[in-house]
């Protein structure tokens, strides 16, 4: 018992200690204590996942109190995917973002990200419904304190949005949480699930919790606060927040939608939500075409994206699952890449729109790699983690016999190829005069390229994931 | 109705009004006590439900949970009043530099 405890503690313990130590030593430690924090983590993640891989699903009690009364921790297939996504992903991000914010902003960068980083893995791992909310509202907090990291008036603006819509998002499923508990006195979610009955103050909770958790990640109609935020926020920080913080809202619904509220509410709520998602990736995808500036472009496309994670609600099959969590991971990994390979295009040129990409692809190869593989992926081009992910869907659709979806997956790709090749296309035309392209370290060159990488194993070698998620699965 | 339940809906009114003022207003410090005001009223309620069960003492868990929910909210509070005070300030600063720029020249 003791062990299972000490591998799943490891991946909360290890970046809390290293943000706080990264704090507390001078502007020369903080790159050494961070980078040591997080190749603990990255160990200590990667361990844990092999642990469950091989042996199965662990849960742990914290402090020995079991539910009703204790919160408890489960590490599951599905959690342990997520924490390898975050750990990766996140500290490919981080790479980048040392050399793209200034010396200051490092100094405040690593500490929060290390802080986020352990709210996302306690996220991840926790079976109680209000330590998820805690657990929550720790990665918000972490996230608007990143968004501001530069201190000026963009990036404010953007923060504070941002805290203004996560707020009532989080307060949303707090109510939510606080009608299950006066219904059913748990907050375990095993527990949970044994004890929901269909009736109106379940419904209502189911309400409050879905609305609350599509504010926050967002989904369409809720998106509005998503395109200026990214906008305003730093680059590297937009990354973050596109690749995984938003990823740990969905997560939770994710969570209670399938494993509470499903059997107790109608198939015509799964289709609500459905149509969200098909209406997010329509609208999503053609804003995304119509923006003039590069980030707004893969903003809006993010807001798509997310719209293709809700198609898993209507269906619920396990291929389903498969497919959007996939889609999850290997979002992650395509739209990290394209920020940062947008960061760098700001850092080369410093011109924000479109029309700035304007002969780059010769002066910065790996960068527009990046930019075109990360594509791939969101478009769902073979071999990439988007096919595979859109490949299940289309499965569960017709499996269903929900075709419209397929229709909804075919027009979603078409509309990202063409903002995809919106990019790519301007790139390859010849550099205009007059444009001076300042030149980029390697190192950052090669992290968006990194991160696009691993969209493309994610396409080449599904069935390591594909098994991992199956590992301690409902069904 | 006993009295839990009057309590329990007067939070949910109270999160009802912060949640309408909350996307009603433009100024930043109102949304921020509207989110307050929403806050508050999801305790409310979970101190309400405490009573639920009419005999014996009170259940103690939603004090706990209302507890980390005020620490939680606080937290947010003050971030989001020190980021509006930053703004508000950079603002400040540059309507003054705007405003200072064309007579220096």
């Amino acid at each position: 018992m003791t062990g299972a405890w000490a591998l799943m503690a490891w991946p909360v313990i290890v970046p809390l200690l290293g943000a706080v130590l990264a704090l507390l030593v001078g502007r020369d430690g903080v790159r050494i204590v961070a980078g040591v924090a997080s190749i603990v983590t990255l160990v200590a993640v990667a361990v844990l996942a092999w642990k469950v891989a091989t042996v199965g699903a662990l849960h742990q009690d914290i402090g020995g109190w079991g539910a009703p009364l204790g919160i408890g921790w489960r590490a599951d297939g599905l959690a342990v995917l997520m924490m390898l996504t975050v750990a990766l992903v996140g500290s490919l991000i981080s790479v980048n973002a040392l050399d793209h914010l200034g010396n200051r902003e490092d100094r405040e960068y690593l500490p929060l990200w290390l802080f986020v980083w352990c709210a996302l893995n306690a996220l991840v791992m926790s079976a109680d419904a209000f330590n998820l909310y805690v657990t929550l509202e720790l990665t918000t907090l972490g996230a608007v304190a990143l968004i501001v990291v530069r201190r000026d008036l963009p990036g404010l603006e953007a923060g504070l949005r941002y805290l203004l819509f996560a707020l009532p998002g989080s307060l949303c499923y707090l109510l939510g949480i606080s009608l299950l508990y006066g219904a059913y006195a748990a907050l375990d979610m095993g527990l949970l699930a044994q004890r929901v009955q269909p009736g109106p103050v379940t419904w209502t909770a189911a309400a409050l919790v879905t609305v609350g958790l599509c504010l926050k990640t967002p989904l369409f109609p809720l998106h509005v606060w998503l395109p200026p935020t990214y906008g305003g926020a730093p680059t590297p920080v937009t990354a973050l927040l596109s690749a995984l913080i938003s990823k740990g809202s969905y997560y939770v619904l994710f969570r209670m939608w399938l494993e509470v509220f499903a059997p107790v509410l109608d198939a015509e709520v799964g289709q609500f939500l459905g149509v969200l998602g098909a209406a997010a990736v329509l609208w999503g995808s053609l804003l995304a075409l119509s923006q003039s500036k590069l980030k707004q472009v893969v903003a809006y496309s993010s807001v798509a994206q997310i719209g293709y994670m809700f198609l898993v609600f209507p269906m619920a099959t396990s291929g389903a699952r498969s497919g959007a969590i996939y889609l999850v991971v290997s979002h992650a990994a395509a739209k990290a890449s394209m920020f940062v390979a947008v960061g760098n295009i700001h850092q080369a040129v410093g011109i924000t729109e479109l029309g700035g990409v304007q002969g780059l692809a010769y002066r910065m190869p790996f960068t527009f790699l990046a930019m075109a593989l990360g594509g791939i992926s969101l478009i769902g081009i073979p071999p990439s983690g988007g096919f595979i992910a859109k490949w299940y869907l289309l499965n569960a659709a017709i499996q269903t016999h929900q075709w419209w979806w397929g229709g909804v997956l075919l027009v979603g790709s078409l509309l990202a190829a063409a903002y995809v090749f919106r990019i790519l296309r301007g790139s390859f035309l010849p550099l205009p005069p007059g444009v001076e392209v300042r030149s980029i370290p390697l190192g950052n060159e090669l992290a968006p390229l990194a991160l696009a990488l691993i969209a493309l194993v994610l396409g080449l070698v599904p069935w390591f994931p594909l098994d991992l998620l199956a590992v301690g699965a409902a069904r | 109705m006993s009295s839990w339940v009057l309590y329990a809906l007067s939070g949910m009114a109270m999160f009802s009004v912060g949640l309408v003022g909350l996307f009603a207003h433009r100024h930043v410090v109102k949304r921020i006590l509207a989110s307050n005001i929403m806050g508050s009223g999801v305790l409310l309620v979970l101190v309400a439900l405490a009573r639920r069960v009419p005999s014996g003492a009170p259940d103690p868990i939603p004090h706990a949970l209302v507890l980390t929910g005020i620490v939680v909210s606080v937290s947010s509070t003050a971030l989001g009043v020190a980021l509006a005070r930053r703004i508000s300030r950079l603002q400040a600063a540059e309507s003054d530099s705007a405003r200072s720029r064309p007579e220096g020249s």
